[in-house]
């Protein structure tokens, strides 16, 4: 029996030459040392791996349509065998692959792998990483609930800032000037064929290239990289030290791919992928579109920055991040790789971490958005009997005040705390402030009648 | 420059370099040649959005008298195409308000800033912008938050007592506008 099967083995062998044709990468030597650092580019692939299996299933239920998307997606989540799980799966595979390149882009930076000769693995790396987002947006889209389209709706907004060309790139985004019938079948070209095959090209491309340039050694300090002795000594290194990659090395990453795929399922089992939020609708005014979390921090920046400066900064701020990602090789392609001896490298991940999970916590929080879901404020809260004060209460939420403004622990955080205004502000003040707005506050002389104001300012002055 | 004659290295015995060149050219050629032809027909799918344009249509929004003087209404109209298997989806929604007793005038739903949905807020004469907070006044102007500019409009006739408005695309800011 076994015998029979190394012959059959070996006449397939003999015709094809598959063994003999990955054998040299299963086989080839990595560096020493290689320990669970170097796990998290190939759990970003095996992700991926995910994301088109998952993909090709939920393509076996989804109907690309205009029209009856949405129903499809509902069916999916609620009748399809499986399929709530089988979404949730897509959902978090997308979200650990971001994750994951993350941080195995973050750990590339501080070994300085980049560096000669495997400039080319981190420019292939940052087209993955564009690759990846464009897929994760694309995909958010393909939800076509009323936050899709209308995320739709934003990117084409951001589109529009290209200097020249905004307005051509937008209508383009959207296969027309509305979202219609061609804005979700162009999306679901996108998101299914061109960027997967690109994806995919560029991740053979990538693995390749860690192939020929070879596994990067662990930086050492005062080891600096020449480009004149770097691959000789590589080479003597890996002849005197090195390891097969299979499986002395490659065991880590079965371990730890396993692990963020399990992870990944359960997390899709029992949390599941997000709730879909309403029939689309371009003509609804009731949305109130967000990323995923993984964009929130651009919406966030969207929000806190100063609105002169913005608009230059949508148009040429993406570009300016990525040709700076592509030129960083070039910038530095020698010298010390050891992160202790590159400070800045350490600072500037630190703060850029800080500042992306600072902006997405913010985003999350959106103190910007004005509430429309505030309750009247209870007469616990107004705490007074004095017909006026009750009645400029009622105003305070009736006109919308109460969307920006907190009273205690009621109302939106936009406009500032007026708990305790009566103490900070006198009753002409208050007039002045309330007719004429000011800073980031509309005027409300025009929308209030003498009476009203006098009972807004009323109650404001009873604040203390 | 090598001489067209001249014997070539790896080439059969005889063989000139120009034949070699011809040959290679011609495969090269001829791949690109094939190349081209089938991507026009791929290039006019992906490009098609910019070829073919929608046309503007008036749409009809029911009579004058629908309307009250003053008040700002949310109606919603097909745009400017639909096809047949995008019916539902083929819609766009303005906020209309009636001046006075024949002029009317339409803000588009989509803010200024980056596009989100605004909402009339009736009781303070106020859109709203749930994305980042911006606020224009009830004739469209801004009033807070990051847009610059103010909502655009539509064009709006009135014809034999109903009330029109011309589709149009969502409007775009841009870097001039
Ligand atoms: S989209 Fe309206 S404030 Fe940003």
């Amino acid at each position: 029996m076994k015998k029979k099967a190394r012959k059959i083995l070996n006449w397939l062998e003999d015709r094809t030459g598959l063994y003999a044709l990955f054998r040299p990468a299963m086989n080839h030597l990595v560096p020493p040392g290689a320990k669970w650092f170097y796990v998290f580019g190939s759990a970003t692939m095996f992700c991926l791996i995910l994301q088109v299996v998952t993909g090709v299933g939920l393509s076996m239920l989804y109907q690309p349509s205009a029209d009856t998307a949405y129903e499809s997606l509902m069916y999916i989540q609620e009748q399809a065998v499986l399929g709530r799980w089988l979404r949730g799966i897509h959902y978090f595979g997308a979200s650990g692959m971001i994750l994951l390149m993350g941080i195995h882009m973050i750990r590339v930076y501080l070994m300085a792998v980049y560096k000669f000769p495997r400039e080319m693995q981190w420019i292939t790396g940052v087209v993955l990483l564009l690759l990846t987002v464009v897929m994760g947006f694309t995909g958010q889209l393909l939800r076509w609930d009323d936050t899709g389209v209308w995320s739709a709706v934003v990117a084409a907004e951001q589109l529009g800032r290209i200097p020249l060309i905004g307005k051509t790139i937008s209508y383009f985004l959207l296969g027309g000037d509305t979202v219609g019938g061609h804005t979700l079948s162009r999306f679901y070209s996108y998101h299914v064929f061109v960027v997967p095959a690109m994806l995919l090209s560029f991740t053979a491309f990538h693995v390749y290239l860690v192939f020929r340039n070879g596994i990067s050694e662990p930086p050492k300090r005062g080891r600096l990289v020449d480009s004149n002795t770097y691959r000789p000594w590589y080479k003597k290194m890996l002849q005197k030290k090195g390891v097969p990659f299979f499986p002395y090395a490659a065991w880590r990453d079965a371990v730890f791919g396993t692990a963020v795929v399990l992870v990944i399922c359960m997390l899709a089992y029992f949390v599941g992928a997000p709730e879909l939020s309403g029939k689309p609708d371009p003509s609804s005014i009731s949305a109130n579109p967000r990323p995923d979390w993984y964009l929130v921090w651009v919406f966030a920046l969207f929000a806190l920055m100063p609105p002169r400066i913005e608009d230059y900064f949508i148009a040429f701020g993406p570009l300016v991040l990525v040709g700076l990602l592509l030129a960083l090789p070039f910038l530095s392609s020698r010298g010390e790789r050891h992160p202790l001896r590159r400070p800045w490298a350490i600072i500037g991940v630190v703060v850029t971490v800080a500042v992306v999970v600072s902006l997405t916590l913010e985003g999350m929080r959106s103190p910007w958005s004005p509430r429309f879901d505030v309750k009247p404020l209870e007469s616990r809260v107004i705490d007074s009997r004095e017909a006026s004060v009750v009645s400029g209460a009622r105003l305070f939420y009736d006109k919308g005040c109460l969307y920006c403004h907190k009273i205690e622990k009621y109302g939106g955080e936009r406009g500032p705390d007026l708990s305790q205004v009566g103490r900070r502000l006198k009753k002409d003040e208050l007039v002045i402030r309330v007719v004429n707005g000011g800073h980031n506050m509309p005027a409300f002389g025009g929308s209030l009648s003498k009476k009203e104001l006098a009972e807004i300012v009323d109650f404001l002055q009873s604040r203390k | 420059m090598e001489n067209n004659n001249t014997p070539c290295e790896g080439c059969r015995p005889g063989e000139s370099t120009g034949r070699r060149r011809f040959l290679s050219q011609l495969s090269i050629g001829l791949s690109v040649l094939g190349g081209l032809v089938v991507s026009i027909p791929v290039l006019g799918a992906f490009l098609q959005p910019l070829l073919k344009k929608s046309m503007p249509s008036w749409r009809a929004l029911g009579s004058v008298s629908d309307y009250e003087v003053g008040k700002t209404l949310l109606v919603r109209f097909e745009d400017g195409e639909v096809l047949s298997w995008a019916r539902s989806i083929s819609h766009s929604a303005a906020w209309l308000r009636r001046l006075d007793e024949n002029s009317f005038e339409a803000f588009a739903i989509n803010c200024a800033h980056l596009g989100c949905p605004v909402r009339w807020e009736e009781s303070s004469s106020l859109f709203l912008c749930p994305c980042h907070g911006g606020v224009y006044y009830k004739n469209g102007e801004v009033a807070a938050g990051p847009p610059l500019r103010g909502l655009s409009r539509y064009s709006v006739r009135v014809r034999k007592g109903k009330v029109e408005i011309l589709t149009r695309g969502i409007p775009i800011t841009t870097l001039t506008s």
